[in-house]
């Protein structure tokens, strides 16, 4: 008997058409992949992206340089060196950190005692030479005032969860 | 003997110890924030409570209550923990949740305490108190509001420094601790306070914000900027000096370092030579420019070779170490030089006998002794830390202190008996008063400075003091009261080694300079020789070799500049006051090109065709010990014989004994370079006397 059978599926291309039936009904389902740089998928307020050093409304920017995140981190890419500011207040001179070391863990914006450090929603950072990806406290600052309506919003969006 | 049980263990006591000095015995500990065990106990923190069965069913404070027979203590009850965590509840209460832009972060005994008896929330609701920040010098920074009172800084410096400065204001609610007019403090012990603060409330000023404590590489070392040599703790981040902090060592130092050892250290990253220099050009058109270490090198090695032994001299500075003057000594010895000293402070000490030129009885002695006399010394700026315990002594047991010298600032009641040998003379002869006390005491201590030496008739006033010292018999059995006190650090460990005049023919410090100057010295080598004007003590003719870690005295002289390591950049022996031979460890790397004093010598006499007999530290320790076996043994003091007075020793001038330094800040190449120091010395005056600021 199932030699027979065999038989028939082959003359009958019974195979052949259960694949195209299936194709023809995912033609006309909704399409799951995207046109990648033109579209993007949705990405969770979590997502651990670049890293971005926040300021508040006011302009002033909110590291501390209490060296949390330096402590913290476990590939040891950030680096900070501070001292007293003109006014007296305690500033970092120095915040950098090595992207090609960070393993996105994202326990830097953890330690954050004042939300300053936190890693952004941007994923498209990649650079044509490795020295690139070594982010001073400017390009960081910089980060932040681009990223921070989505940063704020994604905030908000998480709080209640914390 | 008052038996008592800890937490079920058994233990016996002496009568008046505390609880918490017995559970510290046992291991046990109690967290303490007000209780000190150099200070007198306030028993204000209340965070040392305990449970003492038997007693009123309350918990006690163990800092105050003493042993008492039978007690039964123990530490760790339910009752004692909800004790402990009320009392944390009460000091957070107005304690700011500012942490991390605190410098006591990672420190911190009330953050450490909050982590085992604080709540995760307050039930604070009212408004906290902020306290207005007070300004007490250079070297202390207060952030007032983070205070706890727990009045450690009151007793150190009413105890320790000195000085009542710091005092409660207010009671209750608005009780705050500060000086009662706007002040600095009136102590050189001030940076302690920053270790005694439990808190952030005191914090180091020029460390303000720039290192944590987790950051840091610990290094165990010696300072060398007294001749103390008192124990310290280099912090290190990278290759950076960040911070000192002291050690403790009971005979030296206890727990406590003066304001310059600590905050000097940015004077290490100033003015520093890091490459050979040579002076190229003739006559005034001469300049220092920077070359390789083979072109300075040759270029000293031609000239020592090229002028007659006896025509070449050696000095050896304030800052050096015993193994480089080692090295140079046997450098001075293969060119067949006589002229070598390293008195180069001028004091013309007896070195007949070690016991004439070291602190005899040991530092810690001074809280022995029943009276105590000082010939030419300014013990408050010679060396901080023997004050402090001349002060400990007075607190102690009131004892008797009596000055022959020039009348100088103490923090403890000082007769003054003259300030000249003569009043020395009269001293001896002296029935009654202070002389009378001195005769009768057990153990009388003689200190002498610098002060007294370093004057043309040194020699006849070391005299006169040995005659003081048998007349008085301060060398007795068991007791040996005759003490020099140094301003140097390398200075007794140079003396140790005999760098000084080699037989009959060996010029001494005097007659080497003046040798230079006329013309008889062609090649002077300064080994870290910067506590005179050398250029203008030196002829224009006269070939100076410069060898050290700062652009100071020396170097403006030179010829060459051999740049040397500073001393936290080598492992080194440092012989102290006392003749404790102490070694000071590498804690970061020399700067530039910089190189360790010892090498440098060894490469130069390796050029001038003398091979000494090692090649790596450990080398040349043995053959030094072999020599000189008095550093085979670190951290001891070999009891050392003061010889008998010569009978011919010059005459006696009648000139008063002048202390020379005036300003206690700004004493050696490092700290001259320091802006910290040159800070503290504008706040405290250029003649080192406190001013009062507020005025």
């Amino acid at each position: 008997m199932s030699f027979l059978r065999q038989t028939a599926n082959a003359f009958l291309l019974t195979e052949l058409v259960a694949g195209m039936w299936l194709t023809l009904k995912y033609f006309f389902r909704p399409k799951v992949t995207i046109n990648y740089p033109y579209e993007k998928g949705p990405i969770s307020p979590r997502f651990r992206g670049e890293h971005a050093l926040r300021r508040y409304p006011n302009g002033e920017e909110r590291c501390i340089a209490c060296k949390l995140c330096e402590a913290i981190c476990p590939a040891q890419a950030i680096t900070i060196e501070a001292e007293p500011r003109e006014d007296g207040s305690r500033r970092t001179t120095r915040y950098d950190i090595d992207m090609t070391k960070c393993i996105y863990c994202g326990l830097c914006q953890e330690a954050c005692p004042v939300d300053a450090i936190v890693e952004g929603p941007n994923f498209e950072f990649a650079t044509e030479t490795r020295e690139e990806l070594f982010y001073n406290k400017d390009k960081l600052l910089e980060n932040g005032d681009k990223w921070e309506a989505q940063i704020a919003a994604n905030l908000v969006a998480d709080a209640p969860y914390r | 003997m008052p038996k008592l049980t800890i937490d079920g263990i058994e233990l016996e006591v002496e009568p008046g110890t505390s609880i918490i000095q017995a559970a510290e015995m046992l291991g046990i500990e109690i967290p303490r924030f007000c209780y000190h065990d150099r200070l007198s106990v306030a028993a204000n923190c209340r965070m040392c409570l305990v449970e003492v069965k038997g007693g009123p069913p309350k918990p006690v404070a163990s800092c105050a209550m003493a042993c008492g027979e039978g007690m039964e203590v123990v530490t760790n009850s339910d009752m004692v923990h909800k004790a402990r965590k009320g009392v944390m509840e009460f000091l957070l209460i107005n304690h700011p949740l500012d942490c991390p832009i605190c410098d006591q972060g990672g420190e911190c005994d009330l953050q450490d305490q909050a982590m085992a008896y604080g709540y995760d929330r307050t039930r604070y609701r009212e408004t906290k108190r902020s306290v207005k920040d007070k300004e007490i010098g250079p070297i202390v920074k207060t952030v007032m509001t983070r205070c706890i009172q727990c009045t450690r800084c009151i007793r150190f410096c009413s105890e320790i420094g000195g000085t009542d400065d710091l005092g409660l204001i207010n009671r209750g609610e608005d009780v705050e601790v500060g000086p009662f007019i706007e002040k600095n403090l009136a102590t050189e012990l001030s940076g302690n306070l920053v270790d005694l603060c439990p808190v952030g409330a005191l914090t180091a000023k020029p460390y303000a914000f720039t290192a944590r404590p987790w950051e840091l590489r610990k290094t165990e070392s010696i300072d060398v900027l007294d001749a103390v040599g008192s124990n310290i703790r280099i912090d290190v981040r990278g290759n950076e000096v960040m911070r000192v902090l002291p050690r403790l060592h009971e005979d030296v130092n206890e727990e406590w370092i003066s304001d310059k050892t600590r905050h000097a250290i940015d004077g290490l990253k100033k003015r520093r030579l890091d490459r050979p220099y040579l002076k190229s050009g003739k006559g005034k058109d001469a300049k220092l420019a920077e070359c390789t270490w083979d072109e300075a090198l040759k270029a000293v090695a031609e000239r020592l070779t090229g002028v007659k032994p006896t025509e070449i001299a050696a000095l050896a500075g304030d800052l050096v170490d015993a193994e480089s003057v080692y090295a140079l000594k046997l450098l001075m010895g293969g060119l067949k030089s006589p002229h070598m000293d390293c008195r180069v402070d001028g004091a013309l000490i007896d070195t007949s006998s070690r016991g004439n030129y070291i602190f005899n009885s040991g530092i810690a002695a001074i809280e022995d002794a029943d009276a105590i006399l000082l010939v030419g010394v300014d013990p408050r700026k010679d060396a901080a830390m023997v004050n402090a315990r001349l002060r400990k002594a007075f607190v102690n047991k009131q004892v008797k202190i009596a000055l022959i010298g020039e009348p100088v600032d103490l923090n403890y009641p000082v007769e003054t008996l003259g300030d000249t040998p003569q009043d020395v003379e009269a001293f001896i002869a002296a029935k009654d008063g202070f002389a009378k006390i001195f005769r009768d005491a057990k153990k009388p201590m003689m200190i002498v400075g610098m002060a007294a030496f370093q004057r043309d008739d040194g020699a006849a006033v070391f005299a006169l003091l040995q005659q003081l010292a048998e007349s008085f018999a301060l060398v007795r059995e068991g007791w040996n009261g005759f003490n020099v006190l140094h301003q140097a650090a390398g200075r007794v460990g140079a003396l140790d080694l005999g760098f000084l005049p080699q037989g009959k023919d060996g010029k001494d410090f005097h007659a080497i300079l003046d040798g230079a100057r006329k013309g008889a010295i062609k090649a002077l080598f300064l080994h870290g020789v910067d506590c005179f004007d050398v250029r203008q003590m030196v002829g224009k003719d006269c070939f100076v070799v410069y060898q050290g870690h700062h652009g100071d005295a020396g170097a403006h002289a030179a010829d060459v500049i051999l740049p040397a390591a500073a001393y936290t950049e080598k492992d080194a022996y440092y012989v102290n006051t006392e003749g404790r031979v102490q070694m000071a460890r590498k804690a970061v790397a020399p700067l530039g090109d910089a190189r360790e004093d010892w090498k440098i010598i060894r490469a130069l006499g390796r050029l001038v065709g003398i091979e000494m007999p090692f090649n790596d530290l450990s080398e040349l320790r043995t053959a030094m010990v072999k020599e000189y076996p008095v550093f085979g043994a670190l951290d001891v003091v070999c009891p050392a014989p003061v010889s008998k007075p010569a009978a011919k020793s010059g005459v006696l001038g009648d000139q008063a004994f002048v202390n020379l330094i005036g300003n206690f800040y700004q004493t050696d190449p490092i700290s001259r370079a320091s802006a910290i120091m040159a800070e503290c010395a504008t706040t405290y005056g250029q003649d080192g006397a406190l001013e009062d600021a507020a005025e």
